[in-house]
């Protein structure tokens, strides 16, 4: 099983903490899921989110920072350091927003902030492309989690390009990896679990659905079905049908 | 001789003060700067009292409370009842079916049934959800008239800084956030807002544009202007609005209405809502000390209901379904 930087992970569930009605509410969704890490922006809090902060960490969970809202390699990683040193953890959630409508990482941006991170001792897991080249480099400069999206942030689109997602599963097998963002509906957290990704990460899907504590379970029973699927060897699709019961020897007109 | 001392003079200590005197009781109302100004929160808010546009995300109590507001507040300043406009930019359509699945009374609009509502939006947008039913009122009148309402009444706003532990009897606790070292679980959400001055912009009601990022809404106030609102950030900074903030909430008028592009800034303003952690407001009931907090952004939408329940426990020990025990 890949871990995550030394850790090994209760469930395969990484929760965000924005957009939630009210704090109780994300709290009710992180007991109902069990989601074992939290994100947590930083950034246009402007070093002022304590209350909400303390909120988060009560949480009992792996805390994950991360850097949404940076646009820039700098931005980044000002940010990064900012989140060390209040959340007093290496991990580090990196985002480095090259589009501000479609809110895409910035590749370059990004491994300028991942070399510079891993560098410095942080432990990064890059919101990323699926792009196996980019991948390659960032895991050159250290990274040894990766996180591809599935869909633009927010958009619930769920895995756009799962040829993509499936090529880059397979050429790094021992780099653990999270589907991040794009994740619409428990189906997709399935999904990417069977294609052998180690853990998922959504936040919107959650916080804005009706009731968010009951959909959280949903994606948590998800993501555990398709990680049992996946190690369990799910049968080869096939063209012919197969009938479970011989026809030989019935009578049919 | 009062009968109770009320610290805050925000909405909610005005109200609280009101519903006092409505039940006989003389209440004091000290604040630690006087009479509303910027320096409260009540100063910078939208003044909407749309309890159902806030079901798409609060809590029932705020729902069912909210709804008596408009009739609560008509008592007091002049409430225009134009219900509630909700429109979406093109893309972005897939938010109105959202919105209007999630809250009730309210009603599919097409681009003629927009144009009959508001003229100057015509051709601007082919779909929208009306609330008929919801109201607003200019949040600064409002105080100044609540302030009227109980000079008439002999109560004057003075001014001095106490807490609950300097005085003896009754205390209604209306300080909003500078109470955060008395009420557990407080905590201050930071909110954002412009002030725009248009003479070519007609508005008959709030307008809210759905965005999945950007969400804002618009107020019109009389004399061209217009209030927009507002960002939640979970963050007790204080300080002058953002440039992102105000990039974010421009844009999104201008994408409203084009004729937003020309029309003057006059205010921008920033500040604290005290919320609880499930964001609904409440009365705490500590002894002989209630703690009326946690508005959060229902300060106008609550303040009614949360006053009528903290002079009710005052007037006859009744608690009501907002008031907790300690």
């Amino acid at each position: 099983m890949r871990d995550f930087y030394g850790e090994t992970l209760q469930t395969p569930m990484m929760l965000g903490t924005a957009r939630f009605p009210s704090p109780t509410m994300m709290e009710a969704a992180f007991r109902s899921s069990g989601a074992s890490v939290a994100t947590v922006s930083l950034r246009r809090e402007r070093g002022a989110g304590q209350a909400f902060w303390e909120m988060v960490r009560g949480l009992g969970v792996h805390l994950l920072p991360n850097t949404a809202g940076c646009h820039s390699a700098r931005e980044a990683i000002t940010t990064a350091q900012m989140a060390r040193e209040y959340f007093g953890t290496d991990w580090i959630k990196l985002e480095v927003i090259g589009h501000a409508d479609t809110l895409q990482p910035d590749p370059f941006g990004l491994l300028e902030a991942a070399e510079a991170l891993c560098a410095d001792g942080f432990k990064v897991f890059p919101y990323t492309t699926e792009d196996q080249v980019l991948a390659a480099r960032l895991i050159d400069a250290g990274c040894r989690v990766l996180m591809p999206w599935g869909a633009p942030i927010g958009s619930g689109m769920g895995l756009n390009n799962i040829h993509g997602l499936r090529t880059l599963r397979a050429a790094f097998p021992d780099v653990a990896m999270v589907v991040d963002a794009g994740l619409g509906l428990p189906s997709h957290a399935a999904q990417a679990m069977e294609l052998g990704f180690d853990a998922i990460l959504l936040n919107t899907a959650v916080a804005e659905a009706e009731d968010p504590p009951t959909m959280a379970r949903a994606f948590a029973l998800a993501a555990e079905a398709g990680a049992l699927a996946r190690t369990s060897g799910p049968m080869i699709a096939r063209d012919m049908a197969v009938p479970s019961t011989p026809v030989i020897g019935k009578a049919w007109l | 001789m009062s009968d109770v001392t009320i610290i805050g003079a925000g909405v909610a200590g005005l109200w609280a003060a009101r519903s006092c005197l409505a039940r006989g009781l003389h209440p004091r109302v000290i604040d630690r700067v006087g009479p509303p100004g910027p320096h409260g929160c009540s100063w910078w808010a939208g003044g909407m009292l749309a309890p159902e546009c806030e079901s798409a995300t609060a809590e029932p109590p705020i729902v069912t409370h909210g709804r008596q507001a408009i009739g609560l507040w008509s008592d007091v300043t002049h409430v225009i009842k134009q219900g509630t406009l909700a429109l979406a930019p093109e893309r972005d359509r897939g938010e109105l079916d959202r919105f209007a699945a999630r809250t009730e009374g309210n009603t599919a609009c097409d681009a003629a049934a927009i144009a009959a509502l508001e003229p100057e939006l015509a051709g601007q947008h082919r779909r929208g959800v009306f609330f008929a039913a919801e109201a607003h009122l200019d949040p600064r009148q409002a105080l100044t008239d609540l302030i009227r309402t109980l000079a008439d009444a002999g109560v004057e706003v003075e001014t001095g800084a106490v807490e609950p532990k300097d005085l003896s009897g009754p205390v209604l606790d209306c300080r909003g956030l500078a109470a955060q070292g008395d009420v557990p679980g407080l905590r201050g959400v930071r909110g954002e807002m412009v002030v725009l001055h248009s003479d070519e912009i007609h508005l008959s009601r709030p307008i809210r544009l759905l965005h999945p990022r950007h969400p804002l809404y618009v107020v019109p106030r009389a004399n061209g202007i217009f209030m927009l609102g507002a960002t939640q950030i979970e963050s007790a900074a204080r300080g002058p609005m953002t440039a992102r903030s105000a990039l974010e909430l421009l844009s999104a008028a201008y994408a409203l209405d084009r004729r937003f592009a020309e029309a003057e800034v006059v205010e921008m303003g920033a500040d604290l809502r005290p919320a609880f952690a499930d964001n609904v407001p409440r009365v705490l009931r500590r002894g002989r000390v209630l703690h009326l907090n946690g508005l959060f952004r229902h300060g106008y939408l609550m303040s009614p209901a949360l006053a009528e329940q903290a002079a009710e426990v005052l007037a006859t020990g009744h608690m009501g379904d907002l008031v907790h025990e300690d």
